[in-house]
């Protein structure tokens, strides 16, 4: 089978390292960043810290030396889907495309330049450490699913999830991915721009009240426009915030949205909480905190 | 008319150097270097005025001559340690505030039993050294009666003003103007302080669906709620004031954001902590305003 990862950054990078190991898998990976694509052809893909890994997967910058895929798995962050998903759309004529990226919409993004799409959530996290070698923070589980527009096969799905619980990456395949999706992009919506908005890391948004409450009305807001969907959270987004404000997990975790802050760069903020206010509007379900903290990110990206 | 300015910020500069024309000013420094610059080069205005006045200055409360007005003109957070200072002195001077947001009064009635005057400002200045503060918007500045204080005395100070060369007047009931100005403050600096925007065109723009007008509009509405619950017809409306202020050439920065970007206290307590206790008191709902005092009142915890 032949995997191309779509985005080799940190996420992307887990994901082609893991699944270059296994003899049955052949791993594209596809970036812009020429020093990465370079120093993984040269010196293959490392990870360490939390796992260990040394894959060979072949990297491109040229969506045009990409040979036909199996699969495709999205890793790019969100603002970024569009652009990649229609340069490398020729790779997967006639295989599926999953993501496991963060927010809303990524699968709609994909949808529009490929036939079957797999949603999909994942938990793990990392940083690039520098080219080629990816410091692996955080192990956690993968959910695949149909999308439920263009839905891959589900013999499929469970190929792709074998193949990547095989590698290392422990992913299971469900016939509806929507609970976790909506339970991660609830627990990012509620507290990525908090810390962003604040400069806290999350144990410290997590032992103010005040903040605590805040963060509490926009996970029941978020909650509410999955229930409109019929969606079942496979978990309560709050018990992960405060499983997460724990010192021994990650009290002192600088969300990824505020270190986007800090590097000036553009935030996720419209795939989460601007994700959640567009659902929640077809709907009709109301989301004034989340419509308020999407103006006030939006207005931090143009302050720069 | 002997006259006493306590904080020589840009404020309390503009009122010192223009009343020192029609009145015998003392002014009150935090710093004895800032006195000392003032006793030699005078206090100089540029701007919409251009001149310079004499001033007598002291960093020690206990050196200020004899006053018949004192003009409490620092920040919200300075009134506290500007009222004690004077504790027990000067039994015959009015004493009056020019702080944003609500509460100064009582802070001040805290210290003594001096008749009190209430002020809202709109003039608007910048101080560009110890000694010389920059004139920029001429919008006038409201005097009121606080707890039954003489209305005869408030149109004297009134008339003061504008002798001086200041924009002035004097109303019977000041709380319409407090509260259009306190709506306006806790909307226009909060949003200021969390986005890193000075007051401009984002601030009145609602065509895209995260623009920032949007949050502006509500929180105006939310605020205009509490004025109602409270009895007060609105001098202005804080919405107009918003678009006018955003349609003037150059941007004005909120002290909120300059505190903030500079790690100082801002004045979230007595603005948006003010508006959003005057709603519970009322039984009015404000989520947004409480989110935005809550995420303001973090971003100064993040200070340490």
């Amino acid at each position: 089978m032949r995997v191309c990862i779509v985005g080799c950054g940190a996420v992307g990078s887990l994901f082609a390292a893991t699944l270059a190991q296994l003899d049955d898998v052949e791993v594209w990976a596809y970036d812009l960043n020429r020093e990465h694509v370079d120093a993984i052809n040269r010196d293959g893909l490392r990870l360490s810290g939390a796992g260990e890994a040394l894959g060979r997967p072949s990297a491109t910058s040229d969506p045009g030396e990409l040979p036909a895929c199996d699969f495709g798995i999205v890793a790019t962050k969100a603002m970024h889907t569009s652009p990649a998903i229609e340069a490398t759309a020729a790779a997967f004529a006639d295989g599926c495309v999953a993501t496991v990226q963060n927010g809303l919409g990524n699968e709609e993004a994909i949808a529009k330049h490929t036939e079957r799409v797999i949603r999909g959530t994942t938990f793990p996290a990392g940083k690039l450490l520098e080219p080629g070698h990816v410091q692996w923070d955080v192990k956690g589980d993968t959910t695949f699913g149909p999308f439920e527009p263009k839905p891959a096969p589900f013999e499929e799905i469970a190929r792709l999830a074998e193949a990547c619980t095989r590698a290392g990456m422990p992913a299971q395949a469900v016939e509806d991915a929507r609970g976790p999706q909506w339970r991660k992009v609830i627990f990012n919506a509620a507290t990525n721009p908090v810390g962003a908005l604040t400069r806290l890391t999350h144990g410290r948004v997590c032992e103010d009240p005040g903040l605590r409450r805040l963060v509490s009305g926009l996970v029941d807001e978020g909650k509410a426009v999955a229930a409109a969907q019929g969606i079942v959270l496979d978990a309560d987004p709050e018990d992960l915030i405060d499983h997460a404000a724990k010192p021994e997990v990650a009290y002192g975790h600088k969300a990824s949205m505020l270190q986007d802050v800090e590097a000036r760069r553009p935030t996720e903020i419209d795939y989460l909480n601007g994700g959640i206010v567009r659902f929640g509007e077809e709907h009709e379900i109301p989301t004034p905190l989340n419509r308020a903290i999407w103006s006030l990110v939006k207005g931090l990206e143009q302050s720069w | 008319m002997r006259v006493c300015v306590i904080g020589a910020g840009a404020i309390g500069s503009l009122l010192a150097a223009h009343l020192a024309k029609v009145a015998d000013v003392s002014v009150l420094t935090r710093r004895d270097s800032h006195a000392q610059a003032l006793n030699e080069h005078g206090l100089m205005v540029s701007g919409r005025h251009d001149f310079t006045a004499r001033v007598a200055a002291v960093a020690e409360p206990n050196e200020l001559p004899e006053f018949d007005l004192g003009i409490i003109a620092t920040k919200a957070t300075g009134v506290t340690g500007a009222a004690a200072s004077l504790r027990g002195r000067f039994p015959e001077a009015t004493i009056m505030t020019v702080q944003n947001g609500l509460g100064a009064e009582e802070i001040v009635r805290a210290q003594g039993g001096w008749p009190l005057v209430s002020a809202v400002t709109f003039m608007s200045g910048t101080k560009h050294s110890d000694t010389h503060v920059e004139y920029i918007l001429d919008t006038p500045t409201w005097l009121g009666p606080y707890e039954g204080s003489s209305y005869e005395r408030v149109q004297e100070i009134a008339q003061l003003l504008v002798d001086a060369g200041l924009e002035a007047e004097a109303l019977p009931d000041l709380r319409p103007a407090q509260w259009s100005k306190l709506v306006f403050n806790a909307t226009v600096n909060g949003v200021s302080a969390l986005t890193g925007l000075p007051h401009d065109a984002h601030f009145a723009a609602e065509a895209e669906p995260s623009d920032l007008g949007h949050l502006v509009h509500d929180l105006v509405d939310e605020g205009k709620r509490v004025a109602a619950a409270a009895g007060v017809e609105l001098y202005d409306d804080p919405w107009e004031m918003n678009v006018l202020a955003t349609q003037r050439g150059s941007a004005h920065y909120p002290s909120m954001l300059e505190d903030v970007e500079a790690h100082r206290p801002t004045e979230v307590e007595l603005i948006n902590g003010a508006l959003v206790r005057e709603a519970a008191r009322l039984e009015v709902d404000v989520p947004l305003h409480t989110a935005v005092y809550r995420l303001v009142a973090a971003r100064e915890a993040s200070y340490s």
